[in-house]
């Protein structure tokens, strides 16, 4: 039962195969017996009673779908009584007094969490190295990261310890891990699932997701998790697509642009897998169209401007007065602030703070974050154009399969890099998946759609479509190399 | 843009970071690895573009001005490092 997915599951669920108790002690064994992958920062101690209590709704006629199934939660999404830490030793010690939309959302379909998943020093960094309950690795080699932040999802549904998680991505973070695990993870368009509760880093470009192992498991996780939140003014007011309808769409008839740049300097390895991919969606009727998204190679000098701006303003409320961690023994005030942010973040969240707080400093302002923010603009200009001519962008996800854990860690900007091609849809809001579509030298490629605005039931079903024809989605880690 | 040990001093006290001697070059080549990444930035025509702050181009939404939220004062600071009396304890900021 470990190795169906999210959509076999509810249909064993339905038919009695197993109960939501057997299902999910199932997991917990096995997250147990790979607690050496580090995907868990807390294991939920709950799972088994709110299974038992999804048991008995199940009994008594309740027939929602996601009623009784497991799932795991990156550690940003703020849970009611649970530490939610956000891979930070300042959040070591905090326990939420309240439900982030997105878990209220999942707790009213029914799910059941078996915990909180491990990710990268409050979602900054693409390898899950910058945690402070330390690295994930990835169950397809040990020896590699899993991609990042959220690293500890994407290796948790690959390593078969959940069929769906939660997680967010502010410049790839959902794609790339889901790219490096072999498994599918979608961002949606900027808006469109509700941040209230999900701890911020970048608040313009931050936008939770689900990863999953098919397109359609993610869009049953959609369903749930998109739509109009009040306590969030930022999230739209835009009706929800039905997803899983959708996913019938054929292929057929859909115009495929291909990005001049993104093509430029791939290896051929992962080129072959792109060539692959895009043959198999032209087999089933899509047509392909060249297009140039010429500001492209800003896009990371821009990221690394704005996403450290937003954060130094976002991670200024850590403080060590109302939560969080508090130094010994301070000797004023402001050696109370200082030394309990210098103790408890780490080196990534500090440089990223000092980046941003120098970009927002009188003086420079103009020169970094207002010529950062003109360039995001050219950026959605390209995109705005692009899409009016096509359905959806197409491209790799990352320029390589996962790396082994510390061959980036001392260098920040090789470790920026990774993101080259999933930043751009931070920058301009817009949505995209990463599929499944190959391997490299055994490990996993993902290749990566981006859709118009609030186009996400385009992109599941491309990600659907492909994957009634292909098997890379059911290819399984062997976890012992 | 040099970042020098000055710059790093002045821009942690903004910060409210504490940084001592041995963790200044660190962040000093921190600092530099992204500026001179943004230097890049310069290369572009950006004269009369308007600058994004909300990627869809939105405004922010106002709601009513209506109480929503329960007072759960008791709850939130069951959290705190340190409360007195309903207030949260810092060290004294006038002898």
């Amino acid at each position: 039962m470990l190795n169906r997915t999210l959509a076999e599951q509810i249909s064993d669920l339905q038919k009695g195969e197993y109960s939501c108790s057997e299902l999910t002690e199932a997991y917990l064994i096995r997250i147990s017996e790979t607690s050496d992958l580090n995907t868990f920062i807390t294991v939920a101690d709950d799972a088994l009673e709110n299974a038992a209590h999804a048991d008995e709704l199940r009994a008594s006629g309740d027939d929602r779908p996601l009623l009784g199934i497991p799932v795991a939660h990156k550690d940003i999404f703020c849970q009611k009584n649970v530490r939610t830490t956000a891979g930070s030793r300042m959040l070591d010690n905090f326990v939420s007094p309240y439900d982030s939309t997105v878990i209220e959302n999942l707790n009213a379909a029914g799910t059941v969490s078996l915990g909180k998943t491990n990710m990268d020093e409050f979602a900054m960094g693409s390898s899950n190295e910058n945690s402070y309950y330390g690295p994930v690795k990835n169950p397809w080699r040990t020896s590699c990261v899993p991609g990042g932040s959220s690293g500890g999802s994407a290796a948790a549904v690959a390593a078969r310890l959940c069929s769906a998680a939660t997680g967010t991505d502010t410049g790839g973070s959902i794609r790339q891990p889901a790219s490096f695990c072999g498994i599918t993870g979608i961002k949606p368009t900027y808006g469109r699932i509700s941040r209230w509760g999900m701890i911020a880093y970048a608040s313009s470009l931050d936008q939770a997701g689900p990863l999953a192992r098919t397109a359609e498991d993610c869009a049953l996780l959609m369903t749930h998790m998109a739509g109009h939140d009040p306590r969030d003014s930022t999230s739209s007011p835009e009706p929800v697509d039905n997803y899983l309808e959708s996913l019938s769409k054929p292929v057929s008839g859909l115009k495929l642009g291909i990005c001049r740049e993104y093509l430029e300097d791939l290896t051929p390895e992962i080129r072959a897998v792109f060539d692959e991919f895009v043959g198999e969606l032209v087999s089933q009727g899509a047509e392909t169209r060249e297009i140039s998204l010429p500001s492209s190679p800003l896009a990371i000098p821009a990221y690394y401007i704005i996403a450290p701006a937003e954060c130094s303003a976002n991670l200024s409320r850590y403080d060590g007065v109302r939560f969080g961690y508090r130094c010994e023994d301070p000797k004023d005030l402001d050696d109370l602030y200082r030394r309990s942010r210098s103790e408890s973040f780490g080196a990534e969240v500090k440089n990223r703070i000092m980046v941003g707080a120098f970009a927002l400093s009188a003086g420079y302002y103009d020169a970094y974050y207002n010529k950062a923010q003109q360039i995001r603009r050219l950026i959605k200009n390209d995109f705005v154009d692009a899409l009016s001519g096509v359905d959806v962008i197409l491209g790799p996800t990352t320029p390589g399969t996962a790396f082994p854990i510390g061959e980036k860690s001392q260098d920040p900007l090789a470790m920026y890099m990774q993101d080259i091609y999933t930043i751009s849809a931070n920058l301009a809001g817009l949505p995209a998946i990463s599929i499944p579509a190959g391997f490299v030298d055994g490990m996993p490629v993902g290749v990566q759609a981006i859709g118009n605005y609030f186009d996400e039931a385009t992109l599941l079903a491309i990600g659907h479509q492909y994957q009634q024809m292909t098997s890379w989605h059911q290819q399984e880690p062997e976890m012992n190399s | 843009m040099e970042v020098t040990d000055s710059v790093v001093k002045n821009i942690a006290a903004l910060a409210q970071l504490q940084v001592d001697k041995t963790e200044l070059p660190r962040l000093a080549a921190g600092m530099q690895n992204i500026l001179d990444l943004a230097e890049q930035m310069q290369s572009a025509d950006t004269e009369g573009v308007t600058p994004i702050s909300n990627p869809l181009d939105a405004t922010q939404q106002l709601r009513p001005d209506a109480v929503i939220e329960q007072d759960q004062r008791e709850l939130f600071q069951s959290i705190a490092p340190a409360t007195e009396d309903g207030l949260y304890l810092v060290p004294r900021v006038v002898e």
